[in-house]
Protein backbone atom coordinates (compact mmCIF):
# COMPACT_ATOMS: atom_id res chain seq x y z
CA UNK A 1 0.00 0.00 0.00
CA UNK A 2 1.13 3.61 -0.92
CA UNK A 3 0.61 5.02 2.89
CA UNK A 4 2.92 1.86 4.29
CA UNK A 5 5.39 1.92 1.93
CA UNK A 6 5.90 5.45 1.43
CA UNK A 7 4.36 8.02 3.91
CA UNK A 8 6.01 6.35 6.87
CA UNK A 9 9.24 7.27 5.65
CA UNK A 10 10.42 10.80 4.95
CA UNK A 11 10.52 13.09 1.71
CA UNK A 12 12.81 11.84 -0.17
CA UNK A 13 16.11 14.33 -0.80
CA UNK A 14 15.44 16.23 2.27
CA UNK A 15 19.01 17.21 2.80
CA UNK A 16 22.33 17.36 0.71
CA UNK A 17 22.56 19.96 -1.53
CA UNK A 18 22.40 23.01 0.62
CA UNK A 19 18.99 24.78 0.23
CA UNK A 20 16.99 25.06 2.43
CA UNK A 21 14.44 21.87 3.00
CA UNK A 22 10.90 23.20 2.94
CA UNK A 23 9.12 22.13 5.88
CA UNK A 24 6.07 21.67 3.64
CA UNK A 25 6.12 21.11 0.02
CA UNK A 26 3.09 21.19 -2.03
CA UNK A 27 4.27 22.08 -5.08
CA UNK A 28 4.08 18.47 -6.52
CA UNK A 29 2.97 19.39 -10.21
CA UNK A 30 5.86 21.69 -10.59
CA UNK A 31 8.31 18.58 -9.52
CA UNK A 32 7.84 15.84 -7.87
CA UNK A 33 10.63 14.06 -5.89
CA UNK A 34 11.73 10.51 -7.28
CA UNK A 35 10.23 7.52 -5.42
CA UNK A 36 13.99 5.88 -3.87
CA UNK A 37 12.54 2.10 -5.06
CA UNK A 38 12.46 4.36 -8.43
CA UNK A 39 16.38 5.62 -7.85
CA UNK A 40 17.05 2.01 -6.72
CA UNK A 41 15.95 0.25 -10.06
CA UNK A 42 17.94 3.49 -12.48
CA UNK A 43 21.02 3.16 -10.47
CA UNK A 44 22.44 0.39 -12.30
CA UNK A 45 21.89 1.51 -15.45
CA UNK A 46 23.65 4.45 -14.84
CA UNK A 47 26.41 3.07 -13.20
CA UNK A 48 27.00 -0.24 -15.88
CA UNK A 49 27.04 -0.88 -19.33
CA UNK A 50 23.58 -1.51 -20.22
CA UNK A 51 22.72 2.25 -21.91
CA UNK A 52 21.97 1.61 -25.63
CA UNK A 53 19.30 -0.24 -27.02
CA UNK A 54 20.86 -0.41 -30.32
CA UNK A 55 24.29 -1.76 -29.18
CA UNK A 56 25.74 -4.28 -31.47
CA UNK A 57 27.02 -6.94 -28.16
CA UNK A 58 25.24 -8.55 -25.47
CA UNK A 59 24.55 -5.13 -23.27
CA UNK A 60 22.52 -4.18 -25.93
CA UNK A 61 19.99 -7.17 -26.29
CA UNK A 62 19.74 -6.39 -21.84
CA UNK A 63 18.89 -2.40 -22.67
CA UNK A 64 16.47 -3.30 -25.22
CA UNK A 65 14.49 -5.71 -23.21
CA UNK A 66 14.57 -3.00 -20.40
CA UNK A 67 13.14 -0.52 -22.70
CA UNK A 68 10.45 -2.84 -23.77
CA UNK A 69 9.89 -3.53 -19.95
CA UNK A 70 9.37 0.17 -19.33
CA UNK A 71 7.17 0.49 -22.64
CA UNK A 72 5.18 -1.96 -21.43
CA UNK A 73 4.62 -0.75 -18.21
CA UNK A 74 3.80 2.30 -19.62
CA UNK A 75 1.25 1.46 -22.03
CA UNK A 76 -0.04 -0.48 -18.99
CA UNK A 77 -1.07 2.01 -16.96
CA UNK A 78 -3.26 3.36 -19.79
CA UNK A 79 -4.77 0.50 -21.07
CA UNK A 80 -2.79 0.71 -24.41
CA UNK A 81 -0.78 -1.21 -26.69
CA UNK A 82 2.81 -1.09 -25.45
CA UNK A 83 4.30 -0.81 -28.92
CA UNK A 84 1.75 2.50 -29.21
CA UNK A 85 4.73 4.09 -26.46
CA UNK A 86 7.07 6.70 -28.57
CA UNK A 87 9.19 7.85 -25.27
CA UNK A 88 10.79 11.15 -25.49
CA UNK A 89 12.54 13.37 -23.41
CA UNK A 90 9.55 15.71 -21.71
CA UNK A 91 5.98 15.90 -21.75
CA UNK A 92 6.21 18.92 -23.81
CA UNK A 93 8.62 17.45 -26.75
CA UNK A 94 5.35 14.68 -26.80
CA UNK A 95 2.53 17.40 -26.91
CA UNK A 96 4.73 19.18 -29.75
CA UNK A 97 5.08 15.17 -31.75
CA UNK A 98 1.51 14.93 -31.20
CA UNK A 99 0.39 18.29 -32.46
CA UNK A 100 2.44 19.17 -35.33
CA UNK A 101 3.65 15.50 -35.97
CA UNK A 102 -0.17 14.75 -36.95
CA UNK A 103 -0.68 18.34 -38.57
CA UNK A 104 2.24 17.36 -40.82
CA UNK A 105 0.85 13.94 -41.97
CA UNK A 106 -2.93 15.18 -42.51
CA UNK A 107 -4.89 16.24 -45.72
CA UNK A 108 -6.74 18.74 -43.25
CA UNK A 109 -5.38 21.97 -42.27
CA UNK A 110 -7.60 22.68 -39.29
CA UNK A 111 -7.08 22.03 -35.57
CA UNK A 112 -9.28 22.56 -32.51
CA UNK A 113 -7.86 22.95 -29.42
CA UNK A 114 -9.28 24.41 -25.86
CA UNK A 115 -8.32 27.89 -24.26
CA UNK A 116 -6.86 26.52 -21.14
CA UNK A 117 -4.43 24.11 -22.57
CA UNK A 118 -0.09 23.69 -21.44
CA UNK A 119 1.72 26.04 -23.31
CA UNK A 120 3.20 23.55 -25.04
CA UNK A 121 0.28 22.95 -27.28
CA UNK A 122 -0.72 26.18 -26.96
CA UNK A 123 2.99 27.39 -28.65
CA UNK A 124 2.60 24.37 -30.81
CA UNK A 125 -0.73 25.40 -32.40
CA UNK A 126 0.52 28.77 -32.85
CA UNK A 127 3.15 27.33 -34.75
CA UNK A 128 0.36 25.81 -37.05
CA UNK A 129 -1.20 29.00 -36.84
CA UNK A 130 1.95 30.62 -38.64
CA UNK A 131 1.85 28.03 -41.28
CA UNK A 132 -1.64 28.41 -42.85
CA UNK A 133 -3.40 26.37 -40.24
CA UNK A 134 -6.66 27.54 -39.02
CA UNK A 135 -7.02 26.91 -35.20
CA UNK A 136 -10.04 27.21 -32.79
CA UNK A 137 -9.48 27.66 -29.02
CA UNK A 138 -12.68 26.48 -27.89
CA UNK A 139 -13.48 28.35 -24.52
CA UNK A 140 -14.74 27.20 -21.14
CA UNK A 141 -16.89 27.42 -18.57
CA UNK A 142 -17.09 29.29 -15.21
CA UNK A 143 -14.94 25.91 -13.53
CA UNK A 144 -12.86 25.33 -16.62
CA UNK A 145 -14.90 22.56 -18.55
CA UNK A 146 -14.88 21.94 -21.97
CA UNK A 147 -18.53 21.55 -23.27
CA UNK A 148 -18.13 18.12 -25.57
CA UNK A 149 -20.54 19.61 -27.86
CA UNK A 150 -18.95 22.95 -28.48
CA UNK A 151 -15.54 20.84 -29.67
CA UNK A 152 -18.03 18.95 -31.92
CA UNK A 153 -19.40 22.47 -33.23
CA UNK A 154 -16.04 23.47 -33.69
CA UNK A 155 -14.60 20.51 -35.76
CA UNK A 156 -14.89 20.77 -39.44
CA UNK A 157 -14.45 18.95 -43.08
CA UNK A 158 -10.93 19.72 -43.00
CA UNK A 159 -10.13 19.21 -38.86
CA UNK A 160 -6.53 17.40 -38.37
CA UNK A 161 -6.94 17.12 -35.04
CA UNK A 162 -8.65 17.44 -31.59
CA UNK A 163 -6.19 18.20 -28.54
CA UNK A 164 -8.39 18.84 -24.98
CA UNK A 165 -5.80 18.40 -21.78
CA UNK A 166 -7.54 15.75 -19.51
CA UNK A 167 -6.70 18.31 -16.78
CA UNK A 168 -5.98 21.32 -15.99
CA UNK A 169 -2.82 21.93 -13.84
CA UNK A 170 -3.37 25.25 -12.81
CA UNK A 171 -7.09 24.87 -11.43
CA UNK A 172 -7.45 20.85 -11.38
CA UNK A 173 -10.60 20.62 -13.49
CA UNK A 174 -10.66 17.14 -15.24
CA UNK A 175 -12.38 17.28 -18.38
CA UNK A 176 -15.15 15.31 -20.28
CA UNK A 177 -12.84 13.08 -22.09
CA UNK A 178 -15.19 10.35 -22.98
CA UNK A 179 -17.68 12.14 -23.91
CA UNK A 180 -15.56 14.45 -26.48
CA UNK A 181 -13.59 11.18 -27.38
CA UNK A 182 -16.72 9.94 -28.55
CA UNK A 183 -17.56 13.00 -30.61
CA UNK A 184 -14.59 13.14 -32.60
CA UNK A 185 -14.46 9.49 -33.11
CA UNK A 186 -18.31 9.73 -34.64
CA UNK A 187 -16.54 12.31 -37.10
CA UNK A 188 -13.46 10.41 -37.70
CA UNK A 189 -11.01 12.98 -36.20
CA UNK A 190 -7.78 12.18 -34.40
CA UNK A 191 -8.05 12.92 -30.45
CA UNK A 192 -5.05 13.80 -28.71
CA UNK A 193 -4.86 14.36 -24.99
CA UNK A 194 -2.28 15.36 -22.84
CA UNK A 195 -2.58 12.96 -19.91
CA UNK A 196 -0.22 15.09 -17.41
CA UNK A 197 -1.49 15.42 -13.95
CA UNK A 198 -4.59 12.95 -14.79
CA UNK A 199 -2.58 9.40 -15.44
CA UNK A 200 -2.35 7.65 -12.28
CA UNK A 201 -4.78 9.72 -10.45
CA UNK A 202 -7.85 9.20 -12.41
CA UNK A 203 -8.73 6.49 -14.48
CA UNK A 204 -7.66 6.98 -17.93
CA UNK A 205 -7.79 4.15 -20.67
CA UNK A 206 -7.46 5.07 -24.18
CA UNK A 207 -10.06 2.92 -25.35
CA UNK A 208 -12.89 4.03 -22.52
CA UNK A 209 -11.69 7.91 -23.62
CA UNK A 210 -11.58 6.95 -27.48
CA UNK A 211 -8.29 8.52 -27.15
CA UNK A 212 -6.16 8.18 -30.48
CA UNK A 213 -2.43 10.02 -28.84
CA UNK A 214 -1.97 10.17 -25.16
CA UNK A 215 1.20 12.26 -23.41
CA UNK A 216 2.34 11.19 -20.23
CA UNK A 217 5.08 12.34 -17.92
CA UNK A 218 7.77 10.46 -16.05
CA UNK A 219 7.96 13.26 -13.17
CA UNK A 220 4.07 13.81 -12.69
CA UNK A 221 4.52 9.90 -12.01
CA UNK A 222 7.26 10.21 -9.21
CA UNK A 223 10.16 8.99 -12.31
CA UNK A 224 12.74 10.78 -13.21
CA UNK A 225 12.48 13.95 -15.29
CA UNK A 226 14.28 14.14 -18.63
CA UNK A 227 11.54 11.13 -19.54
CA UNK A 228 8.01 11.48 -21.16
CA UNK A 229 6.13 9.94 -23.75
CA UNK A 230 3.52 9.39 -26.45
CA UNK A 231 1.41 7.01 -26.95
CA UNK A 232 -0.45 6.75 -30.37
CA UNK A 233 -3.27 4.13 -31.63
CA UNK A 234 -1.72 2.49 -34.30
CA UNK A 235 -3.58 3.77 -37.21
CA UNK A 236 -2.71 7.38 -36.75
CA UNK A 237 -0.81 8.75 -39.29
CA UNK A 238 2.05 10.91 -37.98
CA UNK A 239 6.01 12.22 -38.79
CA UNK A 240 8.40 13.06 -36.51
CA UNK A 241 9.61 16.16 -35.30
CA UNK A 242 13.07 14.84 -34.24
CA UNK A 243 15.34 13.28 -37.06
CA UNK A 244 18.69 11.12 -36.48
CA UNK A 245 18.85 7.48 -36.40
CA UNK A 246 15.23 6.15 -36.36
CA UNK A 247 15.18 5.00 -32.97
CA UNK A 248 11.57 4.82 -31.73
CA UNK A 249 10.35 3.32 -34.68
CA UNK A 250 11.49 6.65 -36.52
CA UNK A 251 9.04 9.00 -34.82
CA UNK A 252 11.28 9.71 -32.23
CA UNK A 253 15.67 9.59 -32.92
CA UNK A 254 18.13 10.14 -30.49
CA UNK A 255 19.92 7.50 -28.36
CA UNK A 256 17.13 6.38 -25.57
CA UNK A 257 17.72 7.86 -22.59
CA UNK A 258 17.06 3.95 -20.54
CA UNK A 259 17.83 5.25 -17.16
CA UNK A 260 15.48 7.72 -17.35
CA UNK A 261 13.05 5.67 -19.30
CA UNK A 262 12.87 2.70 -17.05
CA UNK A 263 12.68 4.86 -14.17
CA UNK A 264 9.52 5.98 -15.81
CA UNK A 265 8.29 2.59 -15.92
CA UNK A 266 9.02 1.43 -12.57
CA UNK A 267 6.69 4.69 -11.54
CA UNK A 268 4.19 3.83 -14.19
CA UNK A 269 3.91 0.75 -12.79
CA UNK A 270 3.82 1.75 -8.94
CA UNK A 271 0.98 4.38 -9.99
CA UNK A 272 -0.85 1.48 -11.07
CA UNK A 273 -0.34 -0.64 -8.14
CA UNK A 274 -0.86 2.01 -5.50
CA UNK A 275 -2.62 4.69 -7.50
CA UNK A 276 -6.07 4.05 -5.92
CA UNK A 277 -4.85 4.76 -2.08
CA UNK A 278 -2.54 7.06 -2.33
CA UNK A 279 -5.51 9.43 -4.18
CA UNK A 280 -7.80 8.45 -1.61
CA UNK A 281 -5.13 9.72 1.07
CA UNK A 282 -4.45 12.37 -0.57
CA UNK A 283 -8.15 13.50 -1.87
CA UNK A 284 -8.44 13.32 2.26
CA UNK A 285 -5.83 15.90 3.16
CA UNK A 286 -6.58 17.77 0.06
CA UNK A 287 -10.24 18.59 1.32
CA UNK A 288 -8.73 19.07 4.64
CA UNK A 289 -6.70 21.65 3.65
CA UNK A 290 -9.31 23.55 1.48
CA UNK A 291 -11.41 23.59 4.47
CA UNK A 292 -9.36 24.85 6.71
CA UNK A 293 -8.25 27.43 4.35
CA UNK A 294 -12.03 28.43 3.28
CA UNK A 295 -12.87 29.05 6.83
CA UNK A 296 -10.25 30.73 8.25
CA UNK A 297 -10.06 32.76 5.20
CA UNK A 298 -14.13 33.26 4.10
CA UNK A 299 -13.11 35.58 1.40
CA UNK A 300 -10.68 32.98 -0.57
CA UNK A 301 -12.74 31.14 -3.49
CA UNK A 302 -11.54 28.02 -5.10
CA UNK A 303 -10.88 27.70 -8.36
CA UNK A 304 -11.83 25.02 -10.74
CA UNK A 305 -14.28 21.90 -10.41
CA UNK A 306 -14.86 20.41 -7.18
CA UNK A 307 -15.73 16.72 -6.16
CA UNK A 308 -15.23 14.12 -8.94
CA UNK A 309 -14.51 17.03 -11.87
CA UNK A 310 -11.28 17.78 -10.23
CA UNK A 311 -7.75 16.49 -9.84
CA UNK A 312 -7.69 14.66 -6.18
CA UNK A 313 -4.33 16.03 -4.85
CA UNK A 314 -4.67 20.07 -6.28
CA UNK A 315 -6.31 22.55 -4.37
CA UNK A 316 -6.39 25.96 -6.05
CA UNK A 317 -7.63 29.13 -4.45
CA UNK A 318 -7.73 33.44 -5.52
CA UNK A 319 -8.00 35.63 -2.53
CA UNK A 320 -9.02 38.87 -3.58
CA UNK A 321 -7.19 41.62 -2.45
CA UNK A 322 -3.59 40.21 -2.55
CA UNK A 323 -1.12 39.03 -4.63
CA UNK A 324 -0.43 35.37 -5.21
CA UNK A 325 3.21 35.89 -6.00
CA UNK A 326 3.20 38.12 -2.69
CA UNK A 327 1.47 35.24 -1.02
CA UNK A 328 3.84 32.91 -1.89
CA UNK A 329 6.92 34.86 -1.07
CA UNK A 330 5.87 34.82 2.06
CA UNK A 331 4.75 31.28 2.69
CA UNK A 332 8.37 30.18 1.39
CA UNK A 333 9.94 32.38 4.18
CA UNK A 334 7.56 30.29 6.15
CA UNK A 335 9.01 27.12 5.02
CA UNK A 336 6.24 26.72 2.58
CA UNK A 337 6.75 25.52 -1.16
CA UNK A 338 3.81 26.04 -3.08
CA UNK A 339 2.94 27.76 -6.79
CA UNK A 340 1.12 30.04 -8.90
CA UNK A 341 0.21 26.74 -11.57
CA UNK A 342 1.63 28.58 -14.14
CA UNK A 343 5.16 28.99 -14.89
CA UNK A 344 4.73 31.05 -17.69
CA UNK A 345 3.09 34.28 -16.27
CA UNK A 346 5.40 33.40 -13.38
CA UNK A 347 7.72 35.01 -15.97
CA UNK A 348 6.05 37.72 -17.73
CA UNK A 349 3.50 38.53 -14.64
CA UNK A 350 0.78 38.46 -17.45
CA UNK A 351 -2.59 37.37 -15.95
CA UNK A 352 -2.88 33.38 -16.24
CA UNK A 353 -4.35 32.72 -19.82
CA UNK A 354 -6.55 29.65 -17.78
CA UNK A 355 -7.53 32.73 -15.34
CA UNK A 356 -9.11 34.37 -17.74
CA UNK A 357 -10.51 32.01 -19.68
CA UNK A 358 -12.63 31.25 -16.68
CA UNK A 359 -13.87 34.92 -16.62
CA UNK A 360 -11.98 35.60 -13.34
CA UNK A 361 -10.81 39.42 -14.19
CA UNK A 362 -10.31 41.01 -11.29
CA UNK A 363 -8.75 37.46 -9.80
CA UNK A 364 -6.84 37.06 -12.78
CA UNK A 365 -4.68 40.12 -11.84
CA UNK A 366 -3.86 38.87 -8.45
CA UNK A 367 -3.45 35.43 -9.44
CA UNK A 368 -3.96 31.97 -7.72
CA UNK A 369 -2.50 30.08 -5.31
CA UNK A 370 -1.73 26.69 -6.12
CA UNK A 371 -1.32 23.90 -3.58
CA UNK A 372 -0.38 20.10 -5.30
CA UNK A 373 -0.19 17.17 -3.08
CA UNK A 374 1.72 13.67 -3.41
CA UNK A 375 3.09 10.86 -2.28
CA UNK A 376 4.74 12.10 1.06
CA UNK A 377 3.03 14.83 1.79
CA UNK A 378 1.81 14.55 5.63
CA UNK A 379 -1.42 16.28 7.67
CA UNK A 380 1.61 17.88 9.68
CA UNK A 381 2.17 19.93 6.11
CA UNK A 382 -1.28 20.67 5.66
CA UNK A 383 -1.89 22.03 9.01
CA UNK A 384 1.13 24.02 8.75
CA UNK A 385 -0.83 25.84 5.54
CA UNK A 386 -3.55 25.95 7.46
CA UNK A 387 -2.04 27.58 10.24
CA UNK A 388 -0.10 30.02 8.40
CA UNK A 389 -1.24 31.22 5.42
CA UNK A 390 -4.01 33.43 7.08
CA UNK A 391 -1.46 35.48 9.17
CA UNK A 392 0.61 35.81 5.79
CA UNK A 393 -2.54 37.19 3.88
CA UNK A 394 -3.78 39.53 7.22
CA UNK A 395 -0.04 41.08 6.96
CA UNK A 396 0.15 41.73 3.19
CA UNK A 397 -3.66 43.48 3.44
CA UNK A 398 -1.68 45.04 6.23
CA UNK A 399 1.22 46.39 4.31
CA UNK A 400 -1.01 47.31 1.04
CA UNK A 401 -4.57 48.57 2.36
CA UNK A 402 -6.44 49.02 -0.94
CA UNK B 1 8.31 61.87 -38.14
CA UNK B 2 7.87 58.07 -37.53
CA UNK B 3 9.50 57.22 -33.98
CA UNK B 4 13.50 56.02 -34.38
CA UNK B 5 14.10 52.94 -32.75
CA UNK B 6 16.94 53.31 -30.22
CA UNK B 7 17.12 49.28 -29.97
CA UNK B 8 15.87 47.00 -32.33
CA UNK B 9 15.46 43.75 -30.86
CA UNK B 10 14.58 40.09 -33.15
CA UNK B 11 11.76 37.77 -31.73
CA UNK B 12 10.92 36.15 -35.05
CA UNK B 13 10.69 31.95 -34.51
CA UNK B 14 9.66 32.35 -30.59
CA UNK B 15 6.81 32.03 -28.48
CA UNK B 16 5.18 33.71 -25.86
CA UNK B 17 6.06 33.88 -23.28
CA UNK B 18 10.15 34.51 -24.71
CA UNK B 19 9.13 37.76 -26.45
CA UNK B 20 7.48 39.56 -23.60
CA UNK B 21 10.77 38.36 -21.25
CA UNK B 22 13.01 39.86 -23.93
CA UNK B 23 11.32 42.87 -24.70
CA UNK B 24 11.25 43.16 -21.05
CA UNK B 25 15.00 42.60 -21.12
CA UNK B 26 15.78 45.10 -23.41
CA UNK B 27 13.52 47.85 -21.73
CA UNK B 28 15.51 47.48 -18.49
CA UNK B 29 18.41 48.89 -20.42
CA UNK B 30 17.34 51.70 -21.73
CA UNK B 31 16.32 55.13 -20.00
CA UNK B 32 12.73 56.09 -19.99
CA UNK B 33 11.92 57.81 -23.43
CA UNK B 34 14.05 55.60 -25.26
CA UNK B 35 12.25 53.40 -28.04
CA UNK B 36 12.39 49.69 -28.75
CA UNK B 37 11.37 48.00 -31.78
CA UNK B 38 10.31 44.06 -31.21
CA UNK B 39 9.71 42.14 -34.28
CA UNK B 40 7.71 39.07 -33.72
CA UNK B 41 5.85 36.62 -36.01
CA UNK B 42 4.00 34.41 -32.74
CA UNK B 43 0.29 35.06 -33.75
CA UNK B 44 -0.42 35.41 -29.94
CA UNK B 45 1.93 38.27 -29.66
CA UNK B 46 -0.55 41.12 -30.51
CA UNK B 47 -2.72 40.33 -27.93
CA UNK B 48 0.05 39.89 -25.35
CA UNK B 49 2.04 43.25 -26.25
CA UNK B 50 -1.39 45.05 -25.97
CA UNK B 51 -2.06 43.57 -22.52
CA UNK B 52 1.34 43.74 -21.76
CA UNK B 53 1.76 47.67 -22.43
CA UNK B 54 -1.82 48.10 -20.85
CA UNK B 55 -0.34 46.57 -17.84
CA UNK B 56 2.92 48.17 -17.34
CA UNK B 57 1.97 51.86 -18.49
CA UNK B 58 4.93 51.13 -21.46
CA UNK B 59 3.75 52.75 -24.32
CA UNK B 60 3.18 50.92 -27.67
CA UNK B 61 3.63 53.39 -30.53
CA UNK B 62 3.19 51.77 -33.63
CA UNK B 63 2.29 47.89 -34.11
CA UNK B 64 1.95 47.01 -37.42
CA UNK B 65 2.53 44.07 -39.47
CA UNK B 66 4.72 42.65 -42.63
CA UNK B 67 3.12 39.09 -43.87
CA UNK B 68 3.18 37.00 -41.24
CA UNK B 69 5.60 39.73 -38.86
CA UNK B 70 4.40 42.37 -35.97
CA UNK B 71 6.47 44.85 -35.70
CA UNK B 72 5.78 46.32 -31.99
CA UNK B 73 7.47 50.00 -31.17
CA UNK B 74 7.44 50.67 -27.38
CA UNK B 75 8.50 53.90 -25.70
CA UNK B 76 9.82 53.28 -22.09
CA UNK B 77 7.73 55.35 -19.36
CA UNK B 78 9.24 56.37 -16.04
Amino acid sequence: MARSSASSSARPGSGGLGAAVPRAYLDYAGFSPVDPRVVAVMRPFLEGGVGNPGAPHSLGLEARASLDGARAKVARLVGASPAGVIFTASATEANNLAIRGVAQRAAGRHVVTTAIEHISVLNSCRDLEKRGFGVTYVGVDADGVVDPQAVARATREDTALVSVMAANGEIGTLEPLREIGRLTRERGVPFHVDGVGAAGRVALAVDEAHVDLLTLSSNDLYGPPGAGALWVRPDVKLAPVILGGGQERGYRSGTENLPAIVGMGVAAELARIEGAAEVARLRELRDRLLAGVLERLPEARLTGARGAMRLPHHASIVVPGVKADAVLLELDLRGIAASSGSACNAKTGEPSHVLRAIGCDRESLEGSLCFTLGRWTTAGEIDLVIETLPGVVARLRSLAPR
Amino acid sequence: MPPVADRKIDCVGLFCPVPIIKTVEALAELSPGRILEMTSDDPASLADMKSWSARTGHELLEIDKHGAVFRFVVRKTG
